[in-house]
């Protein structure tokens, strides 16, 4: 480096910075925040100007500092003392300080001080009460220590979905079940929906009759069918229309219809609130590639770290991810790089592939609907128990059988399409949550199709022949999908990662280390909970018992998951980010929610309920107990009700809306481009410095010939301020006589 | 918890409490786990402040500092001396620091320190390879350490002078998503 008047190499080669730089203002009041003393000892160290204005300047620094220290203390006033910078010593000197100087204040001040201090005491207590008492803490712990935080973000987001599955269970047994139960204790009159004898009512029992074989149970069990199709389990069972307190009457359909709305909000709410966080983070960056190398080594290692493996892997997983980075730099440079006929090329084969892609996710939809279809009518005719079995978990096994193959596909053919790496990882998980979401989207469509496909017209609006309670039968689509998930799941994990990690222990042959031990594919198991949840918000409307089982069936899977992960897994070597996860879980829960509210909708709103079974007995859809009830309420509250959902209303809060975002868009495209030109602008006064900081020391350089006289100058009061003349003067033997050189030096450069 | 205990006074664990970002639970596990660092060096008594360090060799010896490649560093930054000989009082304020609870801005000024291996309030390009040896153990090939720390100071410097300042750092620290999370030790 050629000699840099601002930063240069003193004597015992460090790079040190020009003296007249620790006498700006701005660094001035970075040391105040310092820990003054321990920095004190370190600048004694490092550079000898450093010691000149610290110590010899006295009346210059000091006049100087005193005005900021008082400014500093009044603002640090408010913060509490454990934010401050400064050692432990310090900061008990610093309460002692603020309790003597609290004696002197009013007794209001006082006591709303120590009314604070009392309340941030209590905040922190509760919130350590909190998290003792939060499930799987000790666990969790275990598992941040060994894998880090991504592998964490998972198992948090399955803590997550176990809380919120029993909340919502809770709400559909307060709301529903509860009220049956009680009401022969509380006294309470129960009105069934009265069958009108016409064709839509009949409902032929189930239940087995004579003597039941016992693996007819099981598959009874299995199925949702048999012995279990009038409990609690399925909406066949609630056959309940009003039921008479003594003062009360409570309308079980309208309970049955809000608890379901409430509990669609609810998650809705809950997601939202949860990803909030994340989501203003993902705003506040630009673009993905925005400042990754010092996200990397400056956030990349993580603390929590206990373990030496994990911390090996970890360390090799940030090797990747910088030669990863180093190598998206390179294919950045290639892509800018392209020529015309290249960028024909690669977009023709990428329409190809996706064409493909297409062509594969058809054939799977319909593959799921042809085995909906044909189970369906299958379990018509009872052959013998291990096929009757198969055919009742037909769709069940396809969609699994094709969620196994499409990611497998889909990873094979990224390759060809030559994007950037971090882009590859993203268009493949979209594909399979797209893939997956889908498919029940695609077996409920069928399940449809069947229930309003009628001979020749259906009298009932449904297919009541075969389906006479056709909502029971989607509950238990649902009932059989959860369980097939959850049995999935478990033998996966026994019959597939127990033996692979055996075998690549034990064996030591090619396939074994080609095939290397399981990675946890953090992606690939949040989409298969993500799946479950989506199926039991959809099932939780037909069978409300649902919740519970999956509320069980995620507390297994925690400890499965735990297991599996501790004895077979090894971190990825492809590291994922914990802050971008949070949000991907959510964003991917939030369309999972999404999917689930449109067939509840569809079936709620548009389909006829059944005749036969259900709360919505007398009414057409399950949606008109509403406008029933409400014909029922005052006037008053009728037409309020009527003026919030007339069409008037719902324009003029759409339109407010749109507006609301726009201008929400709008202002933080203002600030962005603020923020850019503040940016520029403190380059542009970085640059000023640097220049003027070289000009001073030209001049510098120029006025030797004037020291001796510009020496005795500053005793007799100059031009400049006196204060920063002293200081100067104190600092170099050559005087800096600023009121004069200007002139003579610009001519000299 | 707070009666029967003869470690502190009740005014020595309150000034913890207001100091600090730990319970009085908490505060007194911290000293039984520096005690055990040196049974005969530390006094069960802490009612008269004894004067009592331990040297930097015990402290990243740690199970929670052991695998961490910046301990030396850490523990170099919150001792008074500079030399990584912590008082009990720098023990449970370099935890603090670590802690889930402490804000950004209190650990940026400590991350900042903590990166700054040649102490000049500036991060340079040689402290910026150093943390880079320190994190990858010097498996990246000198050619990819000078790219890396090039590209990294070319993302945060603002006022351009090749090297981050403070105001740089925090600006850059601000920005990063991950750094509340992985700042953090569970003690």
């Amino acid at each position: 480096m050629e000699t840099d008047p601002v930063f240069f190499t003193d004597r015992s080669g460090r790079i040190t910075s020009n003296p007249l730089l620790d006498q700006l203002p701005s660094y001035q009041s970075l040391l105040y925040r310092r820990k003054s003393s321990a920095s004190s000892n370190k600048r004694r160290n490092s550079s000898r100007g450093r010691l000149g204005s610290s110590s010899s300047g006295k009346w210059g620094m000091s006049t100087f500092t005193r005005p900021l220290e008082k400014q500093k203390s009044q603002v640090t006033e408010q913060q509490p003392i454990r934010e401050l910078a400064k050692p432990m010593a310090e900061k008990r000197r610093d309460k002692t300080q603020r309790l003597e100087e609290a004696q002197e204040l009013s007794n209001w001040r006082q006591w709303r001080r120590s009314s604070r201090r009392y309340l941030r005491r209590l905040k922190d207590d509760t919130q350590e009460w909190l998290s003792s008492m939060k499930l799987w803490r000790g666990d969790i712990h275990l598992i941040e220590g060994m894998f880090g935080t991504g592998i964490l973000s998972y198992f948090s987001f399955l803590r997550f979905l176990v809380v919120l599955n029993l909340i919502i269970f809770l709400i559909k047994f307060i709301f529903v079940m509860f009220p049956i139960i009680v009401a022969p204790y509380a006294s309470g009159n129960i009105t069934y929906n009265l069958n009108d004898a016409g064709v839509c009512s009949v409902y032929p029992s189930s239940a087995r009759r004579g003597l039941v074989i016992f693996h007819e149970h099981i598959t009874d069990l299995l199925s949702g069918g048999g012995f279990l199709e009038q409990t609690y389990l399925f909406y066949g069972f609630y056959k309940v229309d009003k039921i008479h307190f003594t003062n009360v009457t409570y309308n079980l359909a309208l309970a049955y219809l809000l608890s379901t709305i409430a509990y669609l909000s609810l998650s809705l709410i809950w997601i939202v609130k949860r990803s909030a966080r994340g989501f203003k983070r993902n705003l506040v960056q630009d673009e993905d590639r925005f400042q990754s190398f010092c996200n990397k080594i400056f956030a990349g290692w993580d603390f929590c770290i206990t373990n030496e493996n994990a911390a090996r892997l970890k360390r090799s997983s940030l090797l990747y991810e910088l030669r990863t980075d180093l190598e998206e730099e390179r294919i950045k440079q290639k892509i800018a790089d392209r020529t015309r006929k290249d960028k024909c090329r690669i977009y023709l084969i990428r329409l190809i592939l996706n064409l493909f892609v297409i062509g594969v996710l058809a054939g799977c939809f319909y593959s799921i609907y042809i085995a909906t279809v044909f189970s369906q009518e299958a379990q018509m005719t009872k052959v013998n128990f291990i096929v009757d079995l198969i055919y009742e978990y037909l769709p069940s096994i396809v969609i699994t059988v094709a969620n196994f193959i499409t990611p497998l596909l889909f990873s094979v053919i990224i390759n060809y399409e030559d994007y950037s790496p971090a882009f590859e990882i993203r268009f493949t998980l979209m594909r399979c949550v797209f893939m997956r979401l889908t498919s029940i989207a695609v077996l409920l469509f069928s399940l449809w199709s069947q229930i309003t496909n009628c001979e020749k017209e259906c009298v009932c609006g449904y297919n009541h022949l075969l389906y006479s309670c056709w909502e029971t039968r989607v509950g238990q689509e649902m009932y059989k999908l959860t369980i097939f998930d959850f049995i999935t799941i478990v033998a996966v994990t026994i019959f597939v990662e127990f033996p692979r990690k055996l075998l690549v222990k034990h064996c030591d042959c090619g396939l074994a280390k080609w095939w290397g031990q399981q990675e946890f594919a953090i992606p690939q198991n949040v989409l298969e909970i993500v799946y479950g949840q989506t199926i039991c918000w959809i099932g939780t409307f037909f069978c409300p018992m649902l919740p519970a089982i999956c509320t069980i069936k995620y507390f297994f899977i925690f400890y499965i998951k735990k297991v599996s992960l501790i004895k077979n897994c090894r971190p990825a070597t492809r590291p994922f980010r914990a802050s971008s996860s949070n949000f991907f879980f959510l964003g991917v829960l939030l369309i999972g929610l999404a999917l689930a509210c449109l067939p509840v909708t569809v079936s709620v709103a548009q389909i006829n309920c059944s005749h036969a079974c259900g709360p919505f007995v007398n009414f057409n859809t399950s949606w008109e107990v509403l406008p029933t009830t409400v014909s029922q309420l005052p006037s008053g509250a009728q037409n309020l009700l009527f003026a919030l959902s007339s069409e008037a209303f719902a324009v003029s809060f759409f339109v407010v809306t749109c507006l609301a975002m726009f201008y929400v868009i709008a202002l933080a495209g203002a600030h962005k481009r603020v923020i850019n030109q503040l940016r520029e602008q403190l380059a542009m006064e970085g640059r000023d410095k640097r220049f003027l900081i070289q000009k001073l020391c030209q001049a510098q350089r120029l006025s030797p010939v004037r020291s001796p006289v510009s020496k005795s100058q500053p005793r007799r009061g100059s031009r400049s301020s006196p204060s920063y003349h002293t200081s100067f003067s104190s600092n170099f033997n050559e005087g800096v006589f600023l009121a004069h050189s200007p002139p003579d030096s610009s001519t000299h450069v | 918890m707070g009666n029967k205990q003869t470690i502190f006074t009740d005014e020595q664990l309150d000034a913890y409490q207001d100091c600090t970002f730990f319970t009085r639970k908490e505060i007194l596990r911290l000293h039984g786990r520096y005690h055990e660092l040196a049974p005969h060096l530390v006094p069960m008594d802490y009612t008269n402040e004894p004067d009592c360090k331990l040297p930097l060799a015990l402290i990243v010896n740690m199970p929670e500092l052991k695998e961490n490649p910046f301990r030396n560093r850490i523990v170099e930054s919150f001792s008074e001396d500079g030399m990584g000989n912590l008082s009990f009082n720098e023990f449970v304020d370099m935890f603090s620091v670590l802690s889930e609870m402490a804000p950004r801005e209190l650990k940026a000024i400590y991350a900042f320190k903590i990166y700054d291996f040649n102490v000049d309030n500036y991060l340079c390009k040689e402290d910026l390879e150093k943390t880079l040896n320190k994190l990858t153990k010097e498996e990246l090939t000198p050619e990819e350490v000078q790219l890396v720390c090039e590209k990294a100071i070319e993302e945060a410097d603002l006022d351009g002078d090749n090297k981050l300042s403070f105001a740089d750092f925090e600006n850059m620290i601000t920005r990063a998503p991950d750094f509340l999370s992985t700042f953090h030790i569970r003690i």
